[in-house]
């Protein structure tokens, strides 16, 4: 069992990563993965503390979080690919229909 | 359901049916309804009035339901006939059943003709509420009825802008006098916690009421009357009122609606017996309206405006006769009024009909022989109005008369000095307009001349039903009918013997009055315009109204308007509640506008604004953790 404040250290360094890939990059499908990233940083989180409470309703909520993530990309990769079709961009800045 | 009850609905259903099917199923439908309920309501209110002398007069108390209760008081619906109400609830159906026969033939051919007879019995409903109703409340729910009424038939021809506005004049006028009626409805229901008027009476007639004013509640109460009956100061909405058709002129404004008043006082009289302060407002405002309107008749030259000012100046009467104490003798003179006024505006509504509209009787004359009938019938109720024996106007303005001069609660001889002088004029006004519409040459043009012609049937027979009643009806003494109930004043000992010479002073100003009018517009009237150029400052003042039209423009009218305009609509309503809402929503508009700058439609800057947020929110619960 690795170093729990190692591991919470990759966490928060997955997480920030991932942040900023979402608020840098402007290509959907990078700022899609960037946000699976910031989602397992969370992950790692929730499994270190889980061992070191040993806490089984905390590792079963890792799954969950799987679940929901799987579910979130089937519904996004088909809304991308739809827009990337109407614009022939993947670029999230050709989207500002909502601009106030 | 009584028989009080009945009366009073079954003017109602006219209403109903014509409003709402007259102008389906045509002027037959219209007719039988519009004139054959008012009939019935008649016949029945003959049939009550029969059944109440053969018990020898008790007080009917016909009770419908309880309006509304709180603790041991109460608003009932409740209908009184005694022999006051006796006298009015058949004048009422009476002479508004005549009328509306007359205006069968008068409105012949109007596009408005289901509507007309509609309001009408919406009128007659009203009224009937009117003088039946034992509480003070639901008199005033009849008050304010005829009210009603007598404004949709001023503007009956609405689309003509000077008749709605003749409509709403008195419609507002009334309002003043209605706040004085409401105020001295609130003092009673405060005092003696009931509105019976028979109670109120009772209760005054016991002694002192404690905590309540007679003389207060009776002055309030007459404000109220002088809005409903046109007295000074709110007498400026009769003569405009003439602008509706002639037979409402005559049963509105003439023979009904404006005698509520008089009816509110003689009803009341309980009140004013121990006033002694009211009474004299009510005698002096009565002997000054009677002047002042009469002396405004002499110069009128529109028909109907004479007629106007005329029963101005006979309500002033009526109501000098109520301050004396002589309630008797207002209630006689109001119903032999009701008669020749009735009588006068019909003629007056023949002779407009005859002549195609026209009312300016400096372009009548001469029409005695084209129109025989409505001659007759307006001769024979000018004389009785004028007061030559043996018409009913000689008894009624007699007795008014002696009791103006005798009575020992109030009579003085100013009063009567004004109220004889008075008497001259009218007779003088009234032989003015017989001579200028019937006699002498003809001022018309050739057309007009050419169309001339006698009133159909229908017209001309209700004419000549009232110039008989206007001829006999003095033979029947209300005051002593009505002395059980109302009873006359006690006659100051040392006038007792003038009642002689009185009666034959009033035949004299009868007579002196017709011989001046005959005088004065015997061949082309030149002895009266000589007099006109004489008196040319004087004449002014009087074709102007004594300017009080204007006067009321200028004091309340212009100041009120300009008080709307400036402090309520620009300030009140422009600035400080439209100011307030639009600074409002100004407000949120430029502030929505701050924050649509943030909406960029970048995904990444959304992102780092939350993520700024969050670092803020994150910061500052570590910070206050």
């Amino acid at each position: 069992m690795a170093d729990p404040q190692f591991l919470l250290a990759a966490a928060a360094v997955l997480f920030a990563l991932g942040l900023l890939g979402v608020i840098v990059r402007r290509n959907a499908l990078v700022m899609l993965m960037s946000m699976e990233l910031m989602l397992n940083g969370v992950n790692l989180s929730l499994v270190t503390f889980a061992s070191q409470a040993g806490s089984a309703e905390a590792a079963v909520l890792v799954f969950l979080v799987f679940v929901v993530a799987a579910a979130e990309i089937a519904i996004a990769i088909p809304i991308v690919l739809a827009l990337a079709r109407r614009r022939g961009t993947l670029d999230a800045g050709s989207w500002t229909e909502l601009k106030g | 359901m009584g028989a009080l009850t009945l009366i009073v609905l079954l003017p109602l259903l006219g209403f109903l049916l014509n409003g709402l099917l007259g102008s389906r199923l045509g002027r037959t439908f219209v007719n039988v309804v519009g004139c054959g309920l008012p009939l019935v309501a008649f016949i029945v209110a003959a049939l009550a009035v029969r059944d109440l002398a053969a018990a020898g007069y008790p007080t009917v108390i016909e009770t419908v339901y309880t309006w509304a209760a709180f603790g041991d008081r109460s608003f009932e619906i409740a209908f009184l006939l005694d022999r006051l109400s006796a006298v009015m609830v058949l004048i009422v159906t009476g002479v508004g059943t005549l009328i509306h026969v007359y205006s069968t033939g008068y409105m012949k051919g109007d596009p408005g003709y289901a509507r007309y007879f509609a309001y009408l019995n919406l009128f007659l409903f009203f009224m009937l509420l009117l003088v039946l109703g034992r509480s003070l409340l639901v008199l005033f729910v009849g008050w304010e009825g005829v009210g009603l009424a007598s404004y949709l038939l001023i503007g009956f021809w609405f689309s003509d802008p000077e008749k709605s506005a003749a409509g709403k004049k008195a419609f507002i006028t009334n309002r003043v006098g209605d706040a004085g009626f409401l105020l001295g409805m609130f003092l009673l229901w405060q005092a003696l916690g009931t509105l019976d008027m028979d109670a109120i009476n009772a209760a005054f007639g016991a002694g002192p009421v404690p905590g309540l004013s007679a003389a207060l509640v009776g002055i309030l109460l007459f404000i109220g009357a002088t809005g409903k009956s046109a007295q000074i100061p709110l007498h400026v909405w009769l003569p405009d009122a003439m602008a509706g058709p002639t037979p409402v002129s005559a049963l509105i404004h003439a023979a009904t609606m404006v005698t509520a008043g008089v009816y509110l006082v003689a009803r009341l009289s309980g009140v004013y017996l121990v006033a002694p302060e009211a009474s004299a407002v009510v005698a002096t405002i009565g002997v000054l309206t009677a002047f002042f309107a009469a002396t405004i008749a002499v110069v009128q030259t529109d028909i109907k405006k004479v007629l106007a000012y005329s029963t101005v100046s006979q309500l002033g009467f009526m109501f000098l006769a109520l301050g004396v104490g002589a309630y008797g003798a207002a209630v006689f003179h109001l119903y032999t009024h009701a008669f020749f006024k009735a009588c006068l505006f019909l003629g007056a509504g023949s002779v407009i009909h005859a002549l195609g509209g026209e009312q300016d009787i400096r372009r009548m004359g001469g029409l005695a022989r084209r129109i025989p009938v409505t001659f007759a019938t307006f001769a024979v109720s000018t004389a009785a109005i004028a007061g030559l024996p043996p018409l009913a106007g000689f008894f009624s303005k007699d007795e008014i008369l002696w009791y103006a001069l005798a009575s020992e609660s109030g009579g003085s001889v100013l009063l009567f000095g004004l109220a004889a002088f008075t008497a001259l004029l009218t007779a003088f006004y009234m032989f003015r307009l017989l001579w200028r519409v019937f006699m002498g040459a003809s001022r018309m043009s050739h057309e007009v001349e050419h169309h001339v012609h006698e009133s159909p049937p229908s017209m001309a027979g209700v004419l000549v039903v009232l110039a008989v009643l206007s001829a006999v009806g003095g033979f029947f003494s209300i005051p002593h009918f009505l002395e059980p109930l109302l009873p006359l004043p006690a006659i100051v000992p040392a006038m007792e013997h003038f009642h002689v010479p009185l009666l034959v002073l009033s035949v004299a100003l009868g007579l002196s009055g017709l011989a001046l009018a005959a005088w004065l517009y015997a061949g082309d009237a030149s002895r009266a315009a000589q007099l006109e150029a004489r008196f040319a400052g004087l004449h002014r003042l009087l074709t102007g109204k004594y300017y009080v039209d204007e006067l009321y423009e200028a004091v309340l009218g212009r100041p009120l308007e300009w008080l709307s305009r400036r402090v309520f609509l620009g300030l009140g309503d422009r600035r400080l509640l439209d100011g307030t809402l639009h600074g409002l929503a100004g407000l949120a508009r430029r502030a929505a506008g701050g924050f649509a700058r943030i909406q960029t439609g970048s995904l990444q800057a959304y992102l780092l604004l939350g993520l700024a947020g969050l670092v803020l929110l994150l910061t500052w619960s570590l910070r206050n953790g």
